[in-house]
């Protein structure tokens, strides 16, 4: 059985916050032309592919700017990282490499791809939910956290 | 205004765009996507709404894009040249890249956008979770150039 968290569940800024990550996906679709996928664009800044470096690097400041912004007109919402720094870099380490191999992460195949009605993308995501659930199920309840 | 200094300027604000979002939706916070990941725990289903919405707004636009990217000649609104991924094949790398990217986002909470947001709010164990993800970025890269040279 699912015992759901009342206290900690936010619907509606959830709903709102979603809408503006798919309005930015659309800004980039419309106007750029290119997938809002992070993995893609943060990583493929390592190739240095001719007139793909620009945007992405003004993207990612986009990203880095968001909480400068934020904090412009409101206190910014919690940020509570519970993991130690060797679990972070191991983390990291995996989210970085998995991503690439996988072309894509929970931006660019969980919300673009789901967009695309693309079955890679579909299946993607899938499998980094189910192993994401599955991690926290071992980490929280098999090792006691 | 030259057009690629155009894409630099709309690409920036759907980085900040995105960013905002991240932040409103409370997804910039691991301990609220681990409240999504804990199924056994006390759930918060938050995170599949954040999902719905950001899809909620694309899925019209994608399936618009898709339908008159020919009538279009293939060009977006500024003139830059539309870049769908076009593979429909399921293989290896998108299944173990795919699970092991699962783990990690398990084992801390973050993924690659909100860990760039997080970092830009000044979280020091943001940086450093960043840190390493753009090193298992880098590492990839050269193992595939490596690969593709062979």
């Amino acid at each position: 059985m699912i015992t759901i968290d009342w206290n900690a569940f936010t619907p509606w800024s959830a709903l709102a916050g979603g809408a503006l990550i798919g309005l930015a996906t659309v800004i980039l679709l419309l106007l750029n032309g290119r997938i809002a996928g992070i993995s893609g664009i943060v990583g493929g800044l390592f190739g240095r592919a001719a007139g793909e470096t620009g945007w992405r690097l003004t993207f990612t400041l986009g990203l880095l700017a968001g909480p400068a912004l934020w904090a412009a007109f409101h206190t910014l919402p919690p940020i509570q990282i519970e993991a130690d720094y060797p679990l972070l870099v191991v983390a990291g380490l995996l989210v970085g490499l998995g991503t690439r191999y996988a072309s894509g992460c929970t931006s660019g195949h969980g919300v673009c791809g789901l967009s695309r009605l693309s079955p890679r993308s579909l299946v993607a995501t899938l499998m980094f939910m189910g192993a994401g659930f599955t991690t926290v199920y071992v980490t929280r309840h098999l090792l006691g956290g | 205004m030259h057009q690629s200094k155009l894409s630099l300027i709309s690409a920036f604000a759907a980085g900040l765009v995105f960013s905002l979002g991240l932040l409103a939706s409370g997804m910039a916070n691991p301990e609220k996507v681990l409240g999504f990941l804990d199924l056994a725990g006390v759930w918060d289903p938050s995170l599949a709404l954040v999902m719905a919405g950001a899809i909620g707004v694309g899925l019209p636009v994608f399936q618009l894009v898709g339908a008159r990217r020919e009538k279009w000649r293939g060009l977006s609104l500024i003139g830059e040249n539309i870049q769908l991924p076009t593979r429909r094949d399921i293989d290896r790398p998108l299944v173990i890249g795919s699970l092991v990217f699962g783990i990690g986002w398990g084992l801390a909470g973050f993924c690659p956008g909100p860990a760039i947001v997080a970092t830009g709010a000044g979280a020091i164990k943001a940086v450093i979770f960043t840190a390493a993800m753009l090193a298992g970025m880098g590492i990839f890269h050269l193992l595939s150039r490596r690969q593709a040279s062979v």
